[in-house]
């Protein structure tokens, strides 16, 4: 089992330093640079223009930038951001509460649901329930985030008027954040009508961001289950007269999760990748958003940081989702 | 005393694709407390399919029928499935084919045996611990207190299949049904597997049936003997007689095919494959493969014959041997 974890901890090295060249390759491709974005339409002389850019160390050849960069790194300095004249890593811990915050409900939501869909599809193979349940999920999944998002603004916010349109909590209430959880914060601050405003809030952005992960969930539990099902022994465990409700949710079930957990290790790198598009729909600020304006301000030093922090989480999830798998299944925790 | 286990034209037909597939048809089979039976037949000639009827464990699209299907006194066709649960695994219980995939690869075999003693007793969960031990070291496996915690997948083939049966008898059934349980095992285990088997229905005077495509299993453990062929019954004999004087033209050569009873140099085989669902001949489902069939074999199914011809479903069950030239 040790030996299983370094290997894949080894693996995660050359990964990251992969990461950390695609990252400073990507912002300076887009077109611009941080000093014409700031100055806008007013103009600048070609003089000022190269003394800024020298400020920024903008100036030096790429391949010498990057090593500074690379030099930062390793003694944990993630750089400065242009814009607001922070460092990157407290922006990034400042604003990482809230997309957690609502990823974890999403990916919460997406499982709580996704699993038994697909779990009832499976027993109920060919019926009319499982031919919803497909139907369905497959339409969530082919669903875009922007298309989705506003559609559910529109008719909820909009049309019905039940739920907010946007941000975290009403702006009639405020409190110094203590975790950055707005749940747990709103809880705490014991403001009446607090808690149930950050819920309100929390609705529709969990709905869209959980919407991809929920149906890739039920389609791999079900056809897990439907391999599971037919294994001869679902039918021992059957031929021992136990109920059905056991040998489902028991015997075939621990068997059917050994891909499913696969599966929901990979949607979070979808929902980091939702959470862009998601955070800025519903004016959610945390991670999504603030990369979407970092790249708008050309902020060299965020959007670097801000990809290879959420490259890590990503990876680190992964890592943890490898060992789980081993703790579900016996075969491989006992592989040497 | 009734039978243990009574059958009477039990049908069970399979909704494919292409239409209703009937894997058995017409089968009769009775088996007393304590007897040994074993059921014989090629692979797809509907043995398993019967017993797995009996069982109540085929998928959804099986159509059982039958015109009597009665254990220990009870009704199995009207059974609800409530209390079809509390009869199997207790006083009916079953032991598969395919050792290695036939117990749950994500639980430890403690973990499997006392589940079938937390299902059908009121024992105390220290209580089952030691019990399943106890089973275990009744069917032979060493170091019974430290296999509990062991994987399917840490016991070899032959240790699984002990682990499958201790399950079954967990709760001393009256009825065992083995379904081919030494096909995936080694030569030296099938041996070892067989005398298990034979000692525990001793023992417990259970009675015993034994689903296999063996003749030489059949000799070694059973009383009584049914040939499947084709999903129907071709004949039931007891063991001694049936060797002596088969009278179905296919159990003849079932036994011919066994390496010991043949002298020439080439193992003589039975030409062709079981009809499957699209290829039925009429007539006699055996024909097209036998050497005896005349004409009425191709044109008319024959019923079963007299108890003294062992019930032979042939047109011209065989002599016995000492009129035979």
């Amino acid at each position: 089992m040790l030996r299983f974890f370094l290997t894949r901890v080894g693996l995660l090295a050359p990964t990251f330093l992969g990461v950390t060249v695609v990252a400073f390759i990507f912002v300076r491709l887009i077109p611009g640079d941080p000093v014409e974005v700031m100055v806008g339409e007013m103009g600048i002389s070609p003089e000022r223009h190269a003394e800024l850019l020298a400020r920024l160390g903008l100036d030096l050849p790429l391949w010498e930038q990057y090593l500074r960069y690379l030099g930062g790194l390793f003694q944990g300095d993630l750089g400065v951001s242009i814009v607001t004249k922070q460092p990157v890593l407290h922006e990034f811990f400042t604003l990482l509460p809230a997309t957690l915050e609502l990823s974890f409900c999403a990916i919460t939501a997406a499982i709580l649901l996704g699993l038994p869909l697909g779990i009832l599809a499976a027993t109920r193979q060919g019926s009319a329930f499982d031919h919803t349940v497909m139907a369905s999920s497959l339409a969530g999944y082919s669903m875009p985030i922007f298309w989705w998002g506003p559609l559910l603004i529109i008719l909820f916010s909009g049309v019905l008027g039940w739920t907010p349109v946007s941000g975290r909590i009403s702006l009639l209430y405020f409190f110094e954040p203590v975790t950055g959880f707005m749940l747990i914060d709103s809880l705490l601050s014991g403001e009446p009508g607090a808690f149930t405003s950050a819920l309100g809030h929390l609705i529709l952005p969990t709905i869209v961001l959980g919407t991809i992960p929920m149906a890739v969930i039920a389609r791999q539990t079900r056809s897990a289950m439907l391999e599971v099902l037919g294994e001869d022994y679902v039918r021992t465990a059957r031929a021992k007269g136990l109920p059905a409700s056991r040998v489902i949710g028991l015997h075939a079930l621990r068997n059917a999760l050994i891909p499913v957990v696969t599966v929901i290790g990979l949607q979070v790198g979808v929902l980091m990748a939702g959470a862009v598009l998601t955070e800025t729909i519903f004016s959610w600020p945390g991670i999504g958003k603030w990369m979407v304006d970092s790249i708008f301000r050309r902020d060299y030093p965020s959007v670097q940081g801000g990809l290879l922090l959420i490259a890590a989480i990503v990876m680190l999830v992964n890592l943890i989702v490898d060992l789980l798998y081993g703790l579900i299944n016996p075969r491989i925790r006992h592989r040497n | 005393m009734s039978a243990l286990l009574d059958i009477r034209g039990l049908s069970v037909t399979f909704t494919t694709a292409h239409g209703g597939f009937t894997a058995v048809e017409g089968v009769d089979l009775t088996v007393e407390h304590g007897e040994v039976v074993a059921v014989v037949g090629e692979s797809g000639s509907g043995k398993s399919v019967a017993m797995l009827a009996v069982m109540g464990l085929l998928p959804w699209t099986a159509t059982v029928h039958a015109e009597r299907m009665q254990f220990a006194g009870r009704d199995l066709q009207t059974l609800g499935a409530a209390a079809r649960r509390e009869i199997i695994g207790r006083d009916m219980a079953m032991v598969f084919q395919e050792p290695m995939t036939s117990l749950n690869p994500c639980f430890t075999v403690g973990f499997q045996l006392t589940e079938t003693l937390a299902a059908h007793t009121k024992e105390r969960r220290a209580e089952r611990r030691r019990h399943a031990a106890r089973l275990l070291a009744q069917v032979g496996i060493p170091e019974p207190e430290a296999r509990l915690a062991a994987y399917p997948h840490q016991l070899s083939g032959g240790m699984n299949q002990r682990v499958s049966i201790a399950m079954a008898i967990a709760c001393r059934p009256k009825l065992l049904i083995a379904d081919e349980p030494t096909t995936a095992l080694d030569v030296t285990i099938q041996a070892q597997i067989l005398e298990l088997l034979g000692r525990l229905q001793e023992e417990s005077g259970m009675a015993l049936v034994l689903i296999t495509h063996d003749m030489g299993v059949v000799a070694e453990t059973a009383q009584r003997v049914v040939v499947q062929y084709a999903g129907q019954q071709v004949e039931s004999q007891n063991v001694r007689q049936l060797f002596r004087a088969p009278r179905h033209p296919y159990t003849k050569a079932l036994l011919d095919a066994l390496p010991g009873r043949h002298r020439g140099r080439r193992l003589p085989s039975i030409p062709g494959v079981v009809p499957g669902q699209l290829d039925r001949p009429g007539g006699c489902l055996f024909h097209p493969r036998c050497g005896r069939a005349e004409d009425l074999c191709r044109q008319r199914a024959p019923s079963p014959s007299a108890a003294e011809l062992g019930f032979a479903r042939c047109h011209f069950p065989l002599p016995p041997p000492e009129s035979q030239p």
